[in-house]
């Protein structure tokens, strides 16, 4: 029972990793990324489609990558670009996502709402599980010693200063929504032909948020976010192992008290009751 | 003002433009598509009423965002504050069914806008005495709220009659009048309800002191607190009242058309209601066309479905979004001229982009 707990909190955490770990790279350079819900989604539905057209997981979960730094590339021409609001620009991308995937799905297979079913072959058995835990690893050791970080930091913390060693901010910042783009890619892959054998309507239901949630609870640091969104994670693995179960002279376990538990703490974190959350300085403010 | 207006219909045309592009691209005819939009929003007296009927609470959402937009808020909560409202109203009807006539709507009605400002008020407070900033607690009580109410209706007043997850039917003398010309659609008094708010959200905005202070702390945080203006309390305020105004939407649903709290009754109106508040460029007045426009399109993408081969009805959340981008992309406006602090000042509330997230 236990173990069977542990495992399911490794699997329901790991899109939530990919996400909450491409969230981290955008906010970092300053630019807030409410779109990475959209992103996850895109990504699930180009990787299923890709693992269906290519009977290669590797090549669908590549594919769901490239969509998801597709529709990245859209929200950071117009956050960065045109300077757009990012809030407002990135509930825009989320709402996209939501509307062009069914669309997709019925010019391609012509039926509304998912994709046909993938075989064995064309799923990830474990892969993504590792991959997760070793970029979280990647993450946190170029965070830790590389001079790309501390730039990636200075364009989130202190864009002038950045500016004026002669660094093109704006650059950067591109650069990092892309790359969050291919991770959130990857996490709604892993959703789609990984945990569940098929892409369907809106099927990410709001882990992109949950991934935000948990880079906050994580203060934007690689190796607590990935720990938020274990506990995350684990929150939802209780709450599918509770539907159904009578305690209480017969009474359900109120599984949806326990599915916003996630929520509830964020806010508590947010609020400072549950330690402090310092965001970047110059997240969501334009630059040039 | 007109510079405003323009912009706002050039970039709701390029949206639509842009989404009729898309169906293009899909191998359909995109003036097929157009009249087949426009057919199913307009086409019989019963299309224009449930135009009007989608419409009713896009307005109460687009004047909630607005609301806060001018406290230099975003509220991306409405659609959790108008789930708590339409539950509040549901749950009012169903344990109080004997409650007479002229008192039963205005007592769920006070309980829907209760409900919604308390959903309001926690980010409120929340931004005012913790400085955490409202959207990330907004989009948390958007998940909340809707696990609060699924346990609600589900536990609490289930309808035994029936197997979908809906409340006991409130009590008949809860329903509002219908506005019978566009009988079947539900087309109740809570559309005049809506445009009277309209009106009053302006006129609170530009005639009313507390109006005045919320504008002052949405354009200029530090000069509204020179002028001894309490920055926190007013946006307590302002996202207070947004939760209400957001909360009505349960007139609309509960009282006016279902009779029942429904879960998932709403196709995302708050989202829409943040569209809906960017197109009108916050302007109370200018939410109702704006509403009328995203209803319609609401409306008129449901027929896609049926009417064309490739195209489905999740194309208006495509338009949606595109409308939205182009109102938001403050560059594509500001092509020729020079860039004054002025124009990078104006239209989005400097704080929004302030505190925390």
């Amino acid at each position: 029972m236990s173990g069977g707990l542990a495992a399911a909190t490794l699997r329901v955490s790991t899109p939530l990793v990919f996400a909450a770990i491409g969230g981290l790279l955008s906010e970092r350079a300053g630019v807030i990324n409410i779109a990475l819900e959209g992103m996850m989604l895109i990504g699930a539905f180009g990787a299923a489609a890709g693992a269906l057209a290519t009977h290669s997981p590797w090549l669908g979960a590549f594919i769901g990558s490239g969509c998801g730094i597709l529709l990245a590339a859209v929200y950071a021409l117009f956050a960065i670009q045109f300077r757009a609001n990012q809030i407002v620009a990135g509930m825009a991308i989320n709402l996209l996502a939501l509307g062009i995937t069914p669309f997709l799905c019925k010019l391609f297979y012509d039926v509304t709402g998912s994709t046909p079913a993938l075989g064995l072959d064309q799923r990830f058995q474990v892969a993504p599980f590792y991959a997760c835990w070793m970029l979280v690893g990647l993450v946190f050791l170029w965070t830790k010693y590389s001079r790309g970080a501390l730039r990636l930091s200075f364009a989130g913390e202190h864009p002038e200063a950045l500016e004026s060693a002669g660094v093109r901010v704006n650059r950067i910042r591109w650069v990092a929504v892309l790359a969050s783009g291919a991770l959130a890619g990857l996490g709604g892959a892993t959703l789609s032909i990984c945990l569940a054998s098929s892409f369907s309507r809106n099927m990410t239901a709001g882990r992109g948020f949950m991934a935000l949630a948990a880079l906050i609870f994580g203060k934007w640091k690689p190796l607590p976010a990935a720990g938020a969104c274990l506990l995350f994670g684990f929150a939802e693995a209780v709450q599918i192992r509770l539907q159904g179960v009578t305690v209480w002279n017969g009474k359900a376990v109120p599984v949806e008290m326990v599915q916003v538990l996630p929520y509830l703490v964020t806010m508590l974190v947010l609020a400072g009751f549950v330690g402090r959350a310092r965001p970047p300085a110059a997240l969501g403010k334009h630059h040039g | 003002m007109t510079r405003r207006l323009l912009q706002s219909v050039s970039a709701a045309t390029a949206g639509l433009v842009l989404g009729l592009a898309v169906t293009a691209i899909a191998g359909e005819n995109p003036w097929h598509v157009l009249k087949v939009l426009c057919h199913g929003a307009f086409g019989t007296r019963a299309d224009v009423g449930m135009t009007l009927f989608y419409a009713t609470p896009l307005i109460f959402t687009g004047l909630s965002v607005a609301l806060a937009f001018h406290a230099g808020l975003f509220n991306i909560g409405a659609e959790g504050q108008l789930t708590v409202g339409a539950l509040a109203a549901a749950a009012v009807g169903t344990l109080w069914p004997e409650c007479p006539w002229p008192l039963a709507p205005v007592v769920a009605t006070a309980a829907a806008l209760l409900a919604g400002m308390i959903w309001g008020a926690i980010p409120g407070w929340l931004r005012a005495r913790r400085g955490s900033h409202e959207v990330i607690n907004t989009i948390m009580l958007n998940f909340i709220a809707a696990g609060l109410s699924s346990y609600v209706t589900l536990n609490l007043l289930k309808n035994p009659d029936s197997q979908n997850p809906e409340t006991a039917a409130i009590g008949a003398h809860y329903r509002i009048a219908r506005l019978g010309f566009f009988e079947p659609a539900p087309v109740s008094l809570a559309l005049p309800l809506a445009l009277v708010a309209a009106a009053v959200v302006w006129i609170f905005l530009r005639r009313t002191s507390l109006g005045f202070e919320l504008r002052a702390v949405g354009s200029s945080e530090l000069a509204a607190r020179a002028a001894g203006i309490d920055s926190g309390r007013t946006r307590l305020v302002g996202l207070t009242m947004a939760g209400g105004l957001a909360g009505l939407v349960g007139v609309a649903e509960v009282l006016g058309n279902a009779g029942t709290f429904r879960v998932d009754f709403s196709p995302g109106y708050g989202f829409t209601g943040i569209a809906v508040a960017l197109l009108a460029r916050n302007n109370p007045i200018a939410v109702i066309p704006a509403a009328l426009l995203f209803a319609a399109l609401h409306k008129g993408t449901a027929d896609l479905d049926m009417e064309t081969e490739h195209v489905t009805r999740e194309v208006s959340l495509v338009l949606q979004a595109l409308i939205i981008l182009c109102v938001s992309a403050e560059r594509l406006w500001t092509w020729k001229r020079v860039r004054t602090l002025a124009s990078v000042m104006e239209d989005i509330p400097e704080p929004l982009t302030g505190g925390r997230i």
